[in-house]
This record gives structure tokens, C-alpha cells and sequence, in this order.
């Protein structure tokens, strides 16, 4: 009933205002002159300069609430890079932006239709064309080198012995973490050995050296203080691994394995502190699309001081002392058993 | 409609009379209702045809939008309300399922980049526009021009078709990156819907090249006598450069997609490389799945300029001639569009910084970048030195256009940011992305479509928009532009990533519940408002007031025609010849000469012997000897 009545109260509101609407043109009609040019452009004008200036300030009233809440502390050495970059060039287009955007609107308002004045013919100016190309592409210039300069830092992957190499794998829709165990080599994988009902969602080639003392494990530990060599891989879909805190992002794509280094600044608890939040863990997300569940990949990442990492890692229970089964399983036994099975085909085809 | 119906009376009438001065006479007669409205050659009509098609779409793809952004701003909300319009994309507990969440984002980005702004806004105004500031009676050829819209259309049905079928439209996002849009196991909507999409792009694809390849021809082969590119108006060059931008770049987006087509359908392995999905190891092996990205953006860069450019075109004639003053700094402006037609296609990889390409790339690409934004900046500071020393008149179109190039500053600056890959560490696929390309190609193109509208409706359909209704239209969406994606900076700031269905997973971004719960309420008002523009574009094309010949005054051909222009533009064949640029407004001493504050482009510099400059004079000398 209240639906009906809505709907036909809305209905006739429409239909008012369409007629009002009807009445206001046709009188504009019968008063005769169509004056493209009357009061409207005035109330236009101030507008142009009432409306951004509003906008402003409640932007800026804002402002203060707001920053609380974007502002993620930052845990890794190459993140107060990029900060600092990035606050640098929001500086430098703020007042870009507000020069100019004063500029048009000035303009607007200023420059508002007067039957009094003529429009002038001025229309070029060579001089004041390559000023303002120039000092764009100075500034452009400028943020160039320094965003080199940090991407370089960032990105160049010093081959440091000391880093920790970790995996991470990304699944619809969950990320699994590899730790090449005390011999810090991270066993060889090949995806046709991949077998989520058996539990090698890794594929690992046990055949192979260095996979003997790999673990996995739930939450992904990393010490402070060091350099971390993320090896990330996808095995379905593009992934991306993103570490919001540690200013860490980069995809995972299936068949072609890609890395990142950083190096945390801070611990789990230290956060705990500074953010005075005594729940808080760092998250690990995904952020390249890949399917219904995309928004739900989340992984919880723990950073400790070197000696408790240590004890950590000590204390893990390898993947074949939880699953002996798959010692020695590799490459070759699963061609062993492939081929096994084909013949098997063949046999039951024949009878 | 009688005054329609009078007009083309009267045309047909003359035609009869001069049946020998032209040979397009002969189509006018038995034209019947299905080769006038329906297969028309006529580049107006398919203009029309366009213009409907992509406001359709528009409210379509703007409607999708309202939707996940109500999952977006009030999770919690029952929207069982909508289930006689989305059915089973409702799931019992009365929210919008994940998938069709993804479909939505996905579908809304597909229309909107394709459908509305490309061939909305590049259909409408290079077809309608071209033949008639350039001086020709149509086309090169009416026949491609009309294959081109059905092709559209046969598209468009396409992709329409696919919103309803069970396994739902594609939903891999815009871009629909393999693997995930390659396997049907991947997510539902890489099923049948995903066939659908690649087949619609494909036929889209062949629609825009139709399309721009008669741009072309048209703008360089049938100028008219006295029409010299450095005569032409800016939205033609804008339109020209578009289209050579589109025939350069939509063949790699077919390529993309027949590569992904294989893979889908007959076991190649192009994109695809080590995959493990539902429980088997796939025989695929040696692909790349991000040579499908590299090719999708070799399109998908330029595609933001295709979709801007024509805007920007629109833009400046708008400008010029509602502040009475030549477009300020012609040659730059035509220069800077070179420049940045040439610089799109070597940007492409900025939107690949974090695919794990060799970091040196990277380095390349965002120096190319960011050079990019000072033939982006000149433009932007000659309209501002355009409306200097002005006198300007707010219609409606200069109301948006002026919107536009604020809304394109405010969306420029923050690529600097973006393009900066050290930062973009940080902001890739983030809410900050969205908010930037929102802004920059988003809400300026379709500024620029909504201006290019309001100025050219009269010649279009011989009356007036309700300039009343057209401000308010302005305001509401100028503000509500701001409201939607000013907010989202800082929600990519903190990070948040788009394609995100809730919020509320993470402890880092869910604190912006009431930020959220603000765009979307900003987005519905802006959406619903764009309701008076509806209602004034239906109402004005059957109750508009008369339009005269030359509404706004203005030098360019177009208004030259009579007020309605029928087949062939000019009465009689009578194709006017051009003896000046396209920007005398207020030229001094032309009131001596018996004109006002404009001098059309077709008067010849013997009736204007007091305003005519030293310039004017040398260029003519110039082209007779020539």
C-alpha cells in the first residue's frame, strides 16, 4: 500500500513539475525577446567563483579528519622513500592545482559577459607558449630524477646474501607461504605435480635437492632488520601481492615468478605500541583481480626481532616430517605412475 | 514535429528545383522511412543514431554504477528492493552477489569506456561535425559510415544480450586479464558471457575502424575550396587525430582478443603458462599472460586520448565562442594534440609497473609519462588564457566545458603522481587509480560529450535546449563530480584496492564507512540528476523552442546551413568556400566592415577590408599563388 502510494505521489510531483516547467518556458516565450544573455549569466558568473571556494573549504574543514584515518604507518626502509616522494609531489600539484583551477575560475567571473566591452583579439603569443611549456617540463624533470632515484634504490634487489628468501603463492582465494628451511634453499616445484587432495599445493619436486627441510606455514614471519627476498608465484590466476604497511606491491603470475626485496623497520609489537592498537597485525592483500573472492585474500604478516624469528623458524615442523609420504616423490614417479595408468587405459580398452 | 516536417518540405522543394545541380538529388525523393531513420547514409542521421545509442548506454552503464555502489556505501542494506530489475543477482540473504558485484564493475567499465565515451562521443560529433565544418555534402563514403553504426548496434545487442544470460556477463574487470578471463573455471563469468564480450569488442573494434577511417578520408580528401588544415576548427583537428589514433591502436586490441580467443576455445597457449585450476594441471604451457597486457594497453593507453581528445576538441570551439575571443595559441594547441596523440603510444606500460617487468622499463616508461603532461598543461593554460580578457556567455556548453577543463586539471595533476612508478608501488589498483582516471577521462570526456550536446542540439534538431534546466544540470553534476571522486584519493591513499566488494576485511582500510557511505550518496544524486538532462534533450527535440540559423553566433560552416540541413547540407549543392580561420570573434574594426563580434569563415577578405590584418593578407596571398 505505501509502495502504491509513493509511487503515485512521485509520479504526480513529476508531472507538476514538468507543467510548471511547460508554463515558465511558454511565458518565457510570450514575454518575447530570447535574450541569450540576462541575469542567468550573471548568477552563472558568481557561481563560477561561490561554488569552488565552498568546495574548498568544506575540502579543507575536512581535511584534518580524514588524514587521520589515510595515513598507514610505515614499516620498511624503502617505504619513507616513497612517502617522502609522494608527499613531496601532492605538494607540488596542490599548488598547481589550485593556481590554475584559481586562474579558470577567476577568469570566469571576472571576464563575465559586459554589453560595454569588446572581447580582445589577442590569440597568440610565442613567448608565453614555450614559458608554459617549459616550466611544466622543468618540474616534470625534477620529479622524473627523484622518482628514478627512489625507484632505483627501491628496485635494483641487491643480491645480499644476508636476505631471507621466502615464497609466497597465490590461489583463488587464499596465499601460502614456503620457507626453504636450514639449508636456505627453497626446493624446485614443477605444477604438474601440484595435488591439492594429497596436500602438495605447491607442487614440490621431492626427487629434487633442497626440498627435504622446506616448511609452510600460516601466517607469513619475516625478521626486522634484514632484507627480505620475497619470491612470489601464482599457480590459477594473476594475483598481487600487496603488503600495505611495507609500501610492498607486486603481481603473482602463473608461469612466470617474480620477487620483490624489502627490509621491515619494525616489529609486530613496536606497531602495537606506536599505533597504541593492541590487536593490530600487518595484512597482506590482493590487488589484481581474480574472481569472486578477490576482496577476501588476506593473510596476516608477523614481524619479530631476529632472535625470536630464529626460534620460530627453528621450531617449524618440516613438510615431510607432517607428510613422509612424499619423500623422494618427484618428476619422475609421477611419469612412472602416469604412464602406469595409460597402459592400465589400454588394457581395459582392449578387453 | 510540423516545424520538422515544414522544413524538410521546403528543402526537398529546392532540390526538385535544381534536380541537374547535384547528383545526390536522386536519393531525396524515394526515400523511405527505413532508408532515412533506420539505414541512413546520411552522416546527420547516423550521427543521430549515435548520439541515442550512447545516451542509452550512458544511463545503462551510469545505473550499474549506482548499484555496487550502494554495496559499496551501505553494506548492510537490504536490496531486495531491486530484485524485480537484477532477480537472482540478488542472492537469498537480500545482498548483491560477489560475482555480479565483479560483473557490474566490470560491465560499467566496458560501456562506459567503449560504448559512451568512444563511439557515443566520437560517433556523434566526428560524424556529425566533420562533413559540416569541413565544407562536404557527407561522408567519403555513407555506405562504411552506416555499416559502422549497425556494426555498433550489432555489438551493442551483443554485449546487452550478455547482462542476461545465467552464468552472467564478463566480470575479470575492464581489462579482462588472462588466465582468469580465459577459464571458464576460473569465475562464472568467463563462460559464455566472456564469448560474448570478446565477440562484441571485436565487432566494436571493426565499428571504430569503419568509422575513423572515413574521418579521415573525409578531413584530408573533401575540404572545401579555401579550407587549409591551418583553417580547419580545433574539433576537427581533434576529431582527425583521434581517428588516426584509433586505426593505429583498436587492430592491436583485436589482436589481443583473438589470441585470447584462441586460448579460450581451441587450446592454444598464447597467454596461458603453469596452471593449476580446479583440481588439474592444465596442458598449457609457454604463454605469457602479460603479453596480453602489453597489447591490451598498446590500445588502452591511446584509448584514454581517444576518448579525451574529442572532448577537448569540443571544448575549444565551445570556449572560444561563448568568450567572444579567438581560442588562444591555435598552433600550440594543435601541437600539443600532436604531441600527445604521438607520446600515447609509447606510454602504455605505466599501467604495468607492478607486473614484475624489468624495473630499467619501468624507468623508461615513467620518463615518457610524465612528459606527457606538458603538452597536457599547455592546453590546459590556453583555455584559461582564452577566457582572458573575454567576454563570455555562460550557455549551458560553456558552462561544461569550463567544468571540463577544471575537472581535467584536478584529474591531471594526480597523474603526475601515478605516473611516477616509485609511487605507484603504493597506489597501483587503488581507489587512488580510480579516483584519477574518474576525474581525467571520466568525468572530462563526458563533459565534453554533455557541452558538445548542448551546443549542437539546434543544428541537430533545429531547436533549443532549455538553457534553465541546462544550468542546474551544470551545477549538480559539477558538484556531485567533485563529491563521488575527490573522496576516493583517500581512500587509495590508504591504500584500498579497487574491485574490492566489502570494506570491511581489512583492518587498514575499513575505517572510511562514512566516506564511502558519502560517495555513494553523491553518486546517486548525481546520477538521478542527470535526469533533467534526459528530460530536456527528449522534451526539447518535439517542444524546443525554434532554433535560428547561428544560436550562438558562431564562424564555423556548420552554422551556415540552413536551420535544419538537409541531405547534402548546403541547399543546391551550394558549398560554401572559406577565406579565414575559424576564430574571428572580435576582430577590431569589424564593425566598420558591417559585422559584429564574429566574422563567419565563409565571408571573403574583399567585404572585410577594415578588419582584414597583415596576417589575414599574407595568408591569402599565400594560397591563391599556391
Amino acid at each position: 500500500m505505501t509502495s502504491v502510494i509513493v509511487i503515485s505521489s512521485l509520479i504526480l510531483t513529476f508531472a507538476v513539475l514538468i507543467l510548471l516547467f511547460r508554463i515558465q518556458s511558454l511565458v518565457a516565450v510570450l514575454k518575447g525577446s530570447h535574450e541569450t544573455v540576462g541575469t542567468s549569466n550573471k548568477v552563472n558568473a558568481a557561481m563560477m567563483v561561490v561554488i569552488p571556494l565552498l568546495m574548498l573549504v568544506a575540502a579543507a574543514m575536512h581535511y584534518p579528519h580524514a588524514a587521520k584515518e589515510f595515513h598507514l604507518p610505515i614499516a620498511s626502509e624503502h617505504g619513507v622513500w616513497t612517502d617522502d616522494l609522494f608527499w613531496i609531489t601532492i605538494y607540488v600539484i596542490l599548488v598547481m592545482f589550485l593556481i590554475t583551477n584559481a586562474a579558470l575560475f577567476g577568469c570566469a567571473f571576472y571576464y563575465q559577459y559586459n554589453p560595454n566591452r569588446k572581447a580582445s583579439f589577442y590569440h597568440d603569443n610565442p613567448t608565453v607558449e614555450i614559458v608554459w611549456t617549459i616550466i611544466p617540463a622543468v618540474i616534470m624533470a625534477v620529479l622524473v630524477f627523484a622518482g628514478w632515484r627512489v625507484w632505483y634504490n627501491t628496485m635494483e634487489f641487491p643480491n645480499d646474501k644476508n636476505a631471507e628468501v621466502i615464497e609466497i603463492m597465490g590461489k583463488q582465494f587464499a596465499w601460502q607461504v614456503r620457507y626453504p628451511g636450514k639449508d636456505g634453499v627453497l626446493g624446485k616445484y614443477d605444477f604438474r605435480l601440484i595435488d591439492d587432495a594429497k596436500g602438495n599445493e605447491f607442487g614440490i619436486d621431492f626427487e629434487k635437492e633442497g626440498a627435504d627441510d622446506d616448511f609452510l606455514a600460516r601466517e607469513l614471519h619475516i625478521p626486522k632488520g634484514r632484507p627480505v627476498r620475497l619470491k612470489i608465484r601464482a599457480r590459477d590466476v594473476l594475483h598481487s601481492v600487496y603488503m600495505p604497511h611495507f609500501r610492498v606491491k607486486m603481481d603473482a603470475v602463473p608461469g612466470m615468478p617474480t620477487e620483490f626485496v624489502f627490509t621491515p623497520t619494525k616489529t609486530t609489537e613496536e606497531m602495537r605500541t606506536e599505533t597504541g592498537n593492541g590487536k593490530f597485525n600487518y595484512e597482506l592483500a590482493c590487488t589484481e583481480v581474480c574472481g569472486k573472492a578477490h576482496f577476501a585474500m588476506k593473510y596476516i604478516i608477523v614481524v619479530e626481532e631476529e632472535e625470536d624469528y630464529k626460534k620460530w623458524y627453528a621450531a617449524q615442523k618440516t613438510f615431510l616430517e607432517d607428510k613422509p609420504e612424499f619423500k623422494g616423490k618427484g618428476m619422475s614417479s609421477l611419469k612412472k605412475k602416469n604412464l602406469a595408468s595409460a597402459e592400465k587405459e589400454v588394457k581395459t580398452e582392449k578387453n | 514535429m510540423a516545424e520538422h516536417a515544414q522544413v524538410h518540405a521546403e528543402v526537398h522543394g529546392h532540390d526538385h528545383d535544381h534536380h541537374h545541380d547535384h547528383d545526390h538529388d536522386h536519393d531525396h525523393h524515394e526515400q523511405s522511412f527505413i532508408s532515412k531513420y533506420v539505414f541512413s547514409e546520411d552522416h546527420k542521421t547516423i550521427a543521430k543514431q549515435f548520439l541515442i545509442m550512447g545516451l542509452i548506454w550512458a544511463f545503462i552503464g551510469g545505473a550499474m554504477s549506482v548499484i555496487f555502489r550502494l554495496q559499496l556505501g551501505f553494506p548492510d542494506m537490504n536490496l531486495e528492493f531491486l530484485r524485480p530489475i537484477l532477480g537472482t543477482w540478488i542472492n537469498e540473504t537480500g545482498k548483491l552477489g560477489q560475482e555480479q558485484y565483479l560483473a557490474l564493475v566490470t560491465m560499467h567499465g566496458t560501456i562506459m569506456v567503449f560504448f559512451v565515451l568512444t563511439a557515443g562521443l566520437s560517433g556523434t560529433f566526428s560524424n556529425f561535425l566533420i562533413p559540416l565544418q569541413v565544407g562536404a555534402p557527407d561522408m567519403a563514403s555513407g555506405f562504411l559510415n552506416m555499416l559502422s553504426f549497425w556494426f555498433f548496434f550489432l555489438a551493442s545487442v551483443i554485449m546487452f544480450a550478455s547482462l542476461f544470460i545465467e552464468t552472467g556477463p564478463a566480470s575479470g574487470g575492464w581489462v579482462v586479464y588472462p588466465p582468469l578471463s580465459a577459464l571458464p573455471q576460473a569465475m562464472s563469468g568467463s563462460g559464455l558471457g566472456m564469448t560474448m564480450w570478446l565477440m562484441s569488442m571485436s565487432i566494436f573494434i571493426a565499428s571504430s575502424l569503419l568509422g575513423s577511417i572515413n574521418y579521415i578520408t573525409t578531413v584530408i580528401n573533401m575540404r572545401t575550396k579555401g579550407m587549409s588544415f591551418t583553417r580547419l576548427p580545433l574539433t576537427i583537428w581533434a576529431f582527425f587525430l583521434t581517428a588516426i589514433i584509433g586505426v593505429l591502436s583498436f587492430p592491436v586490441l583485436f589482436a589481443a582478443a583473438l589470441l585470447l580467443i584462441f586460448d579460450r576455445s581451441m587450446g592454444t597457449s598464447f597467454y596461458l603458462d603453469q596452471i593449476y585450476i580446479g583440481g588439474e594441471a592444465l596442458h598449457n604451457q609457454g604463454g605469457s599472460a602479460i603479453l596480453y597486457q602489453h597489447l591490451f594497453w598498446f590500445l588502452g593507453h591511446p584509448e584514454v586520448y581517444i576518448v579525451l581528445l574529442p572532448a577537448l576538441g569540443i571544448t575549444s570551439e565551445i570556449i572560444a565562442t561563448n568568450s567572444r575571443k579567438p581560442i588562444f595559441g591555435y598552433h600550440a594547441m594543435i601541437g600539443s594534440m600532436i604531441g600527445i596523440g604521438f607520446l600515447s603510444f609509447i606510454v602504455w606500460a605505466h599501467h604495468m609497473f607492478m607486473t614484475g617487468m624489468n624495473p630499467f622499463l619501468g624507468t623508461v616508461f615513467m620518463f615518457l609519462t610524465l612528459i606527457i603532461a606538458v603538452p597536457s598543461a599547455v592546453k590546459a593554460f590556453n583555455y584559461i588564457a582564452t577566457l582572458w580578457q573575454g567576454n563570455i556567455i555562460f550557455t549551458p556548453a560553456m558552462l561544461f566545458s569550463i567544468g571540463l577543463v577544471s575537472v581535467f586539471i584536478s584529474g591531471g595533476v594526480t597523474g603526475i603522481v601515478l605516473g611516477n612508478n616509485a609511487l605507484d608501488i603504493q597506489l597501483h589498483d587503488t581507489y587512488f587509480v580510480v579516483a584519477h582516471f574518474h576525474i581525467v577521462m571520466g568525468s572530462a570526456s563526458f563533459f565534453g560529450f554533455v557541452a558538445g550536446v548542448y551546443h549542437w542540439f539546434p543544428k541537430m534538431f533545429g531547436r533549443m535546449m532549455d538553457a534553465k534546466l541546462g544550468y542546474i544540470h551544470f551545477w549538480i553534476t559539477f558538484i556531485g563530480i567533485y563529491c563521488v571522486f575527490f573522496p576516493m584519493h583517500y581512500t587509495g591513499i590508504a591504500g584500498f584496492p579497487r574491485r574490492y566488494y566489502s570494506h570491511t576485511g581489512f583492518d587498514a582500510f575499513n575505517k572510511f564507512a562514512d566516506l564511502n557511505m558519502f560517495i555513494s550518496g553523491a553518486a546517486i544524486v548525481t546520477f538521478f540528476a542527470q535526469g533533467l538532462f534526459a528530460f530536456n534533450f527528449v522534451y526539447s527535440i518535439f517542444r524546443g523552442r525554434i532554433a535560428p540559423e547561428n544560436p550562438w553566433n558562431a564562424t564555423t560552416l556548420e552554422w551556415t546551413t540552413p536551420r535544419v540541413p538537409g541531405h547534402g547540407n548546403w541547399p543546391h549543392g551550394q558549398i560554401p568556400h572559406v577565406h579565414r580561420w575559424a576564430y574571428d570573434y572580435s576582430k577590431p574594426n569589424a564593425d566598420k566592415d558591417g559585422f559584429g563580434d564574429f566574422i563567419p569563415q565563409h565571408i571573403p577578405l574583399s567585404q572585410t577590408p577594415n578588419s582584414n590584418t597583415e596576417h589575414d593578407m599574407a595568408h591569402s596571398h599565400k594560397a591563391q599563388h599556391a
